[in-house]
């Protein structure tokens, strides 16, 4: 392999690792605000 | 939620006490978080420009000497995180403070991504410039051996039911844990490594030329910034389920007293 394409390869799985935490933590957010919305929903419905 | 405005309710609170009540963070947080994830993407691009397009290549290393623009932000980031997971530990068990116990489970995964990285970019590194991936020489051994620590305290965390006692035992382990911090940082003066030396934070100052050492530092604060953004999103997903135990165990408790009215009724 060239030089080069060890440098590529380092950005290369800092870019993937790097967006692999971003997906983590989106999608993980999103799915406990859509939980929360929808117990919350269910108690307002039950009370009311 | 109590009738009481919230100035009143805040008043004989410290500004730690108050930024760390879960309500406030969850704000204050939101509000932060659209700003930090601008700043963290425009300094990593520049990063990226002046790594990739203005540094010259080394004179000895050539275009490889480019990997060290992500090895070493990489490597400082996992202590550092290793450093905010002991930090936060010892607010948990001092102060008990909840928030505390948010902020080190929030930062492991992270401290393992960067020590993951740290790793494989030395690795690649390595075989061009060593001519080997590994070495067992006590900088690569101790860095790995962080890397195992921060999956025992993921794996003790998770092996517990009791969330309390999980916190409490993963934050006992990460404090005795941060042993490693000084062993990785003198292994390359106490032992006699293939790894080079610091070349950066040293008592005589850099070793580096400015032409390599700028895009390095710009690097490290745009690493640093990643770091800071997604452990705040990741503390706010914890203290978001954790709302939602609450919240399910609500449900489960009016489910019983549901159950036990109409036991009584019927």
């Amino acid at each position: 392999m060239s030089h080069e394409m060890f440098v590529g390869l380092s950005y290369g799985v800092t870019g993937v690792v790097f967006a692999g935490l971003i997906a983590w933590v989106v999608v993980t957010g999103r799915r406990r605000r859509a939980e929360i919305a929808r117990l919350e929903a269910e108690g307002r419905s039950r009370n009311g | 939620m109590s009738d009481v405005p919230m100035n009143e309710r805040t008043a004989g609170q410290t500004l730690v006490q108050r930024f760390s009540n879960p309500t406030r963070f969850m704000a204050w947080s939101g509000r932060l978080l659209p700003f930090l994830s601008l700043l963290t993407v425009g300094v990593i691009g520049f990063g990226l420009y002046v790594g990739l397009v203005v540094a010259p290549p080394d004179y000895q290393q050539g275009e490889t000497v480019r990997i060290m623009f992500v090895h070493v932000p990489a490597a400082w980031l996992a202590m550092f995180t290793y450093l905010t997971v002991v930090i936060s530990s010892i607010g948990f068990l001092v102060w008990r403070h909840p928030l505390a116990d948010v902020s080190a489970k929030a930062a492991v995964p992270l401290g393992a991504a960067f020590t993951f990285l740290a790793l494989v970019t030395g690795s690649l590194w390595g075989r061009p410039m060593w001519g080997t991936y590994w070495v067992w020489d006590a900088r690569l051994t101790s860095v790995l051996v962080l890397f195992f620590l921060y999956l025992g305290l993921m794996a003790l965390r998770n092996a517990l039911e009791d969330e309390l006692l999980a916190g409490k035992l993963t934050a006992v382990l990460a404090i005795v844990g941060s042993v490693i911090l000084p062993v990785i940082k003198f292994s390359v003066d106490w032992w006699s490594t293939l790894h080079q030396p610091a070349s950066v934070i040293r008592m005589d100052g850099p070793t580096l030329h400015a032409s390599m050492l700028w895009p390095l530092l710009v690097m490290a604060v745009g690493f640093s910034l990643f770091f800071f953004t997604l452990h705040l999103v990741a503390m706010r997903n914890e203290v978001m389920r954790r709302r939602l135990l609450t919240l399910q165990r609500g449900r489960a408790r009016v489910g019983r007293s549901d159950t036990a009215a109409t036991i009584v009724e019927g």
